[in-house]
């Protein structure tokens, strides 16, 4: 449905000239965003992931250059907006929440007061109304005794509850979009499950589009609908949750699947799979597929493959030169006792 | 038992005094209250809790950095009051969470690893750099990379150089304190296989503390969960998660997030506030977050019961007849 779109990017690039040439860091990514949606983004350290959501809230690196062939945020292009449009967008109807929520909270200040300037900001200039705001959201992320926290400075809070303001703060404005760039990962196991349920219960309430962008499949498989799996700046593998995890067709998606332990399927003792070697270098000229080197059905033709993706149906797709019919008989002759 | 376990706490207990602002004095904050826990040679015990439960401080203590406030750590049977700091380290070495800044960044590998021949004195400096090629060897290393500089490394070549260092003085109990948890999965997988391939070559002894249970489960033979400083259920690694006992354990088992998209984000039944350990809860200290409390677990504190190796601090599993109700009771989901 064209009209639930929020988000729409297409062939985006983010280049960043460094010492030893010029660094290609997102080299044609493209997705959609549709309310009520859950797109994750999946990747290692160094796939271009976070540049990804920083290049659709313009908050790149003053050096780093960004090119789209689209990039529609709710039906308007927002490639050419200057700073000051964006900065309107930002925390207004496209908001963000990061990963180290210490960081991004100004301890020099109260919570009420970080949490009022962005509504003073955005919404419009109105003490009160933006302290009763505040208290709602306050309450809704499970703060208690939300009116008398708006008197305590970030430091005061355990983790998980700056994490809360952190989710309370995007939500200010009455967002149509939140990326959450890690939003649980320097979190315990127990706050990242409440944490991850909050995100996806107001989500719905809300009706709000959302990026997430993880390393931990453990959470993708949890609450994405939609998966895109990143490497070494591009797309590899992309399509609805169950498709990907039940029938991952990349090799860097089928290997990063057999890396983790699960409970119940991977035996004590027994070796882990791996993906060995490391992320390639992208400065230069780059051509080919850049998982060649780590992966194991890589042969010549690969250092000159093209970039048309492999599409399954319904979505699915993955680009690489293995055809479903290799990828989906190995499977069952893998699987065969 | 005949053989005494490679490493052994009996009744530790750390305490530090925790300021409260100016002029309001100080209250002990008990870090690690009261725990016995042993680690028999050529195993792996996993040691799991949240943050602040108290877990880095029992690898302080058992590195020798942290005295305990009362109680002793045994060393192979022997307490720890007859070893100096450094004989302490010849024994048992860390392997931290962080290799970015667990590695001096202005020396070289070589440098890093021999370290620990240096301060101990080991074989002629002459030798050094051939033990250091032959560790870097067994970690999978490249030998170049002796010259190199940990910021010229990856992370996973990064923790490779912290797993040698701990190994060079051919130590047999190594801590591993979260040591995968900066990594990606990739180089995740790579390290647990690793320390799984050492452990079998080498016979070494690990203390695996993480919070990542899938982790755990993997690698440990025996699991201890803590929370607030104490030891709230120990079993070995089968029979904790497959019959987990303590409501808490059961909550952290059940906030495991595994790539099953069928399954959406639990609801760990847990309340979202941590208690301050400065003031802890009365009776049991987890009772404000248990979704099984009873009366008597705000006034009583739950005394250790054992059953077959399945150690559980819980006043569900105190009393013989409560404890099979209550066995029962969480049969059928």
């Amino acid at each position: 449905m064209a009209s639930q779109t929020i988000l729409e990017v297409e062939n985006l690039r983010v280049d960043i000239p460094v010492a030893a040439g010029m660094l290609h860091p997102v080299r044609g990514i493209g997705f959609s965003v549709s309310r009520g949606e859950t797109l994750c983004i999946v990747g290692e350290s160094g796939c271009g992931k976070s540049l990804t959501s920083l290049a659709v809230m313009g908050l790149l690196p003053k050096t780093a250059r960004r090119t789209a062939d689209r990039m529609d945020f709710l039906g308007r292009d927002i490639r050419d907006f200057r700073e000051r449009e964006m900065a309107r967008l930002r925390g207004g109807s496209m908001s963000m929440i990061f990963q180290e929520p210490m960081t991004s909270l100004n301890p020099s200040y109260t919570i009420g007061n970080q949490l009022a300037e962005v509504y003073l900001r955005h919404v419009e200039q109105n003490r009160a109304a933006a302290r009763d705001r505040a208290v709602f959201l306050l309450e809704k992320v499970g703060i208690s005794s939300a009116a008398s926290r708006l008197g305590q400075y970030p430091q005061q809070l355990s983790g998980g509850q700056r994490q809360r303001v952190m989710i309370a703060m995007a939500l200010m404005c009455g967002p149509e979009l939140i990326i959450a760039d890690e939003p649980t990962t320097a979190l315990d196991v127990t706050i990242q499950a409440q944490i991850l349920r909050l995100l996806a219960e107001l989500q719905r309430e809300f009706r709000m589009g959302m990026i997430l962008i993880t390393h931990d499949l453990g959470i993708v498989a949890r609450v994405a609908d939609k998966v895109q799996v990143m490497y070494a700046g591009k797309t590899v593998e992309e399509g609805p949750c169950e498709t990907v995890f039940d029938a991952p067709m990349h090799p860097y998606t089928q290997g990063l699947l057999r890396c983790i332990p699960i409970p119940g399927r991977t035996r004590r003792g027994e070796r882990l799979g791996s993906v060995p070697g490391i992320v390639p270098n992208l400065v230069g000229d780059l051509a080919g597929c850049m998982f060649r080197n780590r992966c194991d059905h890589a042969g010549d033709a690969c250092a000159g493959m093209p970039d048309e993706p492999t599409r399954m149906g319904d979505g699915h797709a993955y680009t690489c030169l293995r055809t479903p019919e290799e990828v989906l008989g190995e499977r069952q002759a893998a699987e065969a006792p | 038992m005949t053989e005494a376990a490679a490493l052994e706490t009996v009744d530790v207990t750390c305490v530090f005094q925790v300021s409260q602002g100016l002029l309001r004095g100080s209250k002990p904050l008990r870090a690690v209250n009261g725990v016995s826990l042993k680690i028999p040679r050529g195993q792996v015990v996993g040691l799991v809790g949240e943050s602040g439960c108290g877990k880095s401080t029992m690898a302080n203590i058992l590195l020798g950095l942290q005295r305990p406030s009362s109680g002793d750590v045994l060393y192979s049977g022997s307490s720890a009051a007859g070893f100096s700091r450094r004989e302490i380290a010849r024994r048992i070495q860390p392997i931290f969470q962080d290799p970015y800044s667990s590695l001096n960044p202005t020396k070289t590998i070589e440098s890093i690893i021999s370290q620990p021949l240096r301060i101990h004195n080991v074989g002629a400096p002459s030798e050094w750099s051939g033990r250091v090629g032959e560790m870097l060897d067994v970690v999978g290393l490249p030998r170049r990379v002796a010259s190199s500089y940990p910021s010229q490394l990856s992370g996973g070549q990064r923790q490779r150089v912290a797993i040698a260092r701990a190994l060079i003085m051919r130590q047999e109990v190594v801590i591993c304190d979260e040591p995968t948890s900066a990594l990606d999965v990739s180089v995740q997988s790579q390290i647990l296989n690793l320390l799984q391939d050492l452990k079998e070559e080498l016979g070494l002894t690990y203390l695996l503390i993480s919070h990542n249970l899938a982790v755990v489960q993997h690698m440990a033979d025996r699991v201890a969960v803590m929370y607030l400083g104490r030891i709230v259920e120990e079993a070995d690694s089968d029979t904790l998660f497959g019959d987990p006992r303590h409501p808490y354990t059961r909550a952290l088992l059940g906030s495991v997030l595994t790539p099953d998209p069928r399954l959406g984000v639990p609801d760990t039944h847990l309340g979202a506030v941590f208690p301050n350990p400065l003031d802890p809860p009365p009776g049991c200290s987890f009772h404000p977050r248990c979704p099984e409390c009873m009366e008597i677990c705000r006034s009583e504190p739950p005394r250790p019961a054992s059953e077959g190796g399945h150690n559980t601090e819980c006043h569900l599993y105190n009393g013989a007849g409560v404890s099979r109700t209550a066995t029962q009771s969480r049969g059928t989901p």
